[in-house]
């Protein structure tokens, strides 16, 4: 497994984020995440301009094997999705914390407490392993 | 306790993501289930199908129980080492299991069956065999390879005792032979040439080492699945079970009714259901909206009624979402598919999608 980029924050459902210099909030799945679902074949998005709740329906990614449900790991309005995805979903499996993410939220305030750094993320992956 | 197979370590150490299935620990795939799908089918793959379970009949009147036992007419197999596929029905027509016989010799044949089934499998062929004086031998012990893909069969050839070599590599599809300890059979479960061969586990592990060696993929049960929707062939538990006929499942060609008076378990209520007509159709669907079809996912048909997909999943050589279907009795050649409560279109095609390394519906 390889290392956790440092510059994000992590979800129990193993999405990341990053906080860009706009404000705005940079979603994707994480490598742990890519890994189990393997090779990516389809991805849902949501449409630009939604407004999306904390824990809400954000996207769908599908692998050969299952479709799994992306949540909103923080309320938002949708300012732009990854449209690449459209014919390359792999680019998740191939780059899951760059050319691979999906949904760039604006935040809509409200709690963000479940958010995890990089080490509470890997100890948290650790415990999974066991 | 899950059951490992004697590859079981030369999985792990190939990379595998183990996944349980049906009671045993089996490779899901090494890496990338799709680079592995796509080896087969323009290569050669191996995969460890030593789960499967091998039964051995013997007794003076094994083809006469088997006659009885099975939908397909063991009759048809008049040369040693022919295999037939062939549904196994309870006395209402429903399938207990899908598998393949071979042919040994008069006294004996040799039946492969699936994994998830087996106890129900030999109970019920050792319950029907009873009145037959028939010896149910389960081959625990051998292990099972099955080496799939337009190069398999010249790249598997080496693991062959070179005595041996060449009748095997002039088997015809569908015929198996004895080669001292081995079994091989030009047989498969992908759409693409092969063989599957049936040995002690101490050769199986050789038979790996060499096979991954000269360049054949090790494959896992998920590329497995995806090769075999390609080819449309059944899955078992999936496009059929005990609740469906071979009639609704797409199998009706595997239904021996000559003669007439060959009275196989399950003939009865099969004549019923085909008299009565209105069967339901078992069809192949083609997505044309973006999106990827799923098992048990809802089919609508306007103004004829409603259906369900039995097996669907992305076919990797056609790049788009495939499956198989179980929908009304009509004559229609489209559908929607409910997927997260949008109705999405799909086409209705001929299977197989893909055989031998080529796409056959048009896109």
């Amino acid at each position: 497994m390889s290392e956790l980029p440092g510059d994000l924050l992590y979800t129990k459902e193993h999405e990341w984020l990053r906080r860009e210099d706009d404000g705005s909030v940079t979603i994707g799945i994480t490598d742990h995440a890519q890994s189990a679902l393997g090779d990516l074949v389809y991805v849902e998005l949501p449409e630009v301009g939604q407004d999306l709740d904390s824990g809400g329906d954000m996207a769908v990614v599908e692998s050969v094997k299952a479709a799994s449900d992306v949540f909103a790991p923080i309320a938002g309005n949708v300012v732009s999705v990854n449209e690449e995805l459209s014919d390359d979903p792999e680019k998740i499996n191939s780059d899951p914390y760059g050319d691979g993410w999906i949904v760039r939220l604006q935040p809509g305030g409200g709690d963000d407490d479940d958010l995890m750094a990089p080490d509470a993320y890997q100890t948290y992956l650790d415990e999974l392993d066991d | 306790m899950s059951k490992k197979t004697p590859l079981y370590d030369k999985h792990v150490e190939a990379g595998a993501r183990i996944v349980d299935f049906g009671g045993w620990d089996m490779p899901l795939h090494y890496g990338s289930q799709k680079d592995e799908h796509r080896s087969v089918r323009q290569r050669a793959g191996v995969f460890d199908v030593s789960h499967m379970t091998i039964v051995d009949l013997g007794g003076e009147r094994t083809r006469e129980f088997l006659r009885h036992l099975l939908a397909n007419d063991v009759a048809k197999l008049a040369i040693r080492g022919k295999a037939l596929y062939s549904c196994m029905l309870n006395a209402d027509g429903g399938v207990i299991d899908d598998l393949i016989v071979y042919y040994l010799d008069d006294a004996r044949y040799r039946l492969i069956v699936n994994a998830a089934t087996r106890e129900k499998d030999l109970a019920w062929i050792r319950e029907q065999g009873g009145d037959y004086d028939i010896v149910v031998t389960e081959r625990g012990e051998l292990a099972m390879l099955a080496i799939q893909g337009p190069k398999a069969r010249e790249l598997a050839a080496p693991c062959i005792d070179a005595e041996w070599r060449q009748q095997a590599l002039e088997l015809k599809p569908f015929n198996g032979m004895d080669a001292g300890d081995l079994f091989i059979a030009r047989t498969g479960y992908t759409g693409e040439d092969g063989w599957e061969i049936v040995m002690p586990a101490s050769r199986a592990t050789v038979a790996w080492d060499r096979l991954l060696a000269a360049g054949v993929a090790p494959c896992g049960l998920g590329a497995r699945d995806t090769l075999r929707l390609e080819a449309a062939m059944n899955l078992y538990g999936n496009d059929m079970d005990e609740s469906v006929s071979p009639l609704e499942a797409g199998l009706g060609w595997t239904v021996a009714w000559k003669p007439a008076d060959r009275a196989f378990i399950g003939r009865e209520p099969l004549e019923k259901l085909r008299g009565d007509g209105g069967l339901r159709r078992f069809v192949g669907l083609l997505l044309e909206d973006r999106g990827v079809l799923r098992d048990h996912q809802h089919i609508v048909v306007d103004n004829i009624g409603d259906g369900q997909i039995t097996s669907g999943g992305f076919s990797p050589t056609i790049g788009r979402s495939i499956a198989l279907a179980r929908v009304p009795a009509g004559d229609y050649d489209r559908a929607r598919v409910d997927i997260r409560g949008k109705l999405l279109n799909v086409r209705i095609v001929e299977t197989p999608f893909v055989r031998n390394g080529k796409i056959r519906v048009d896109l």
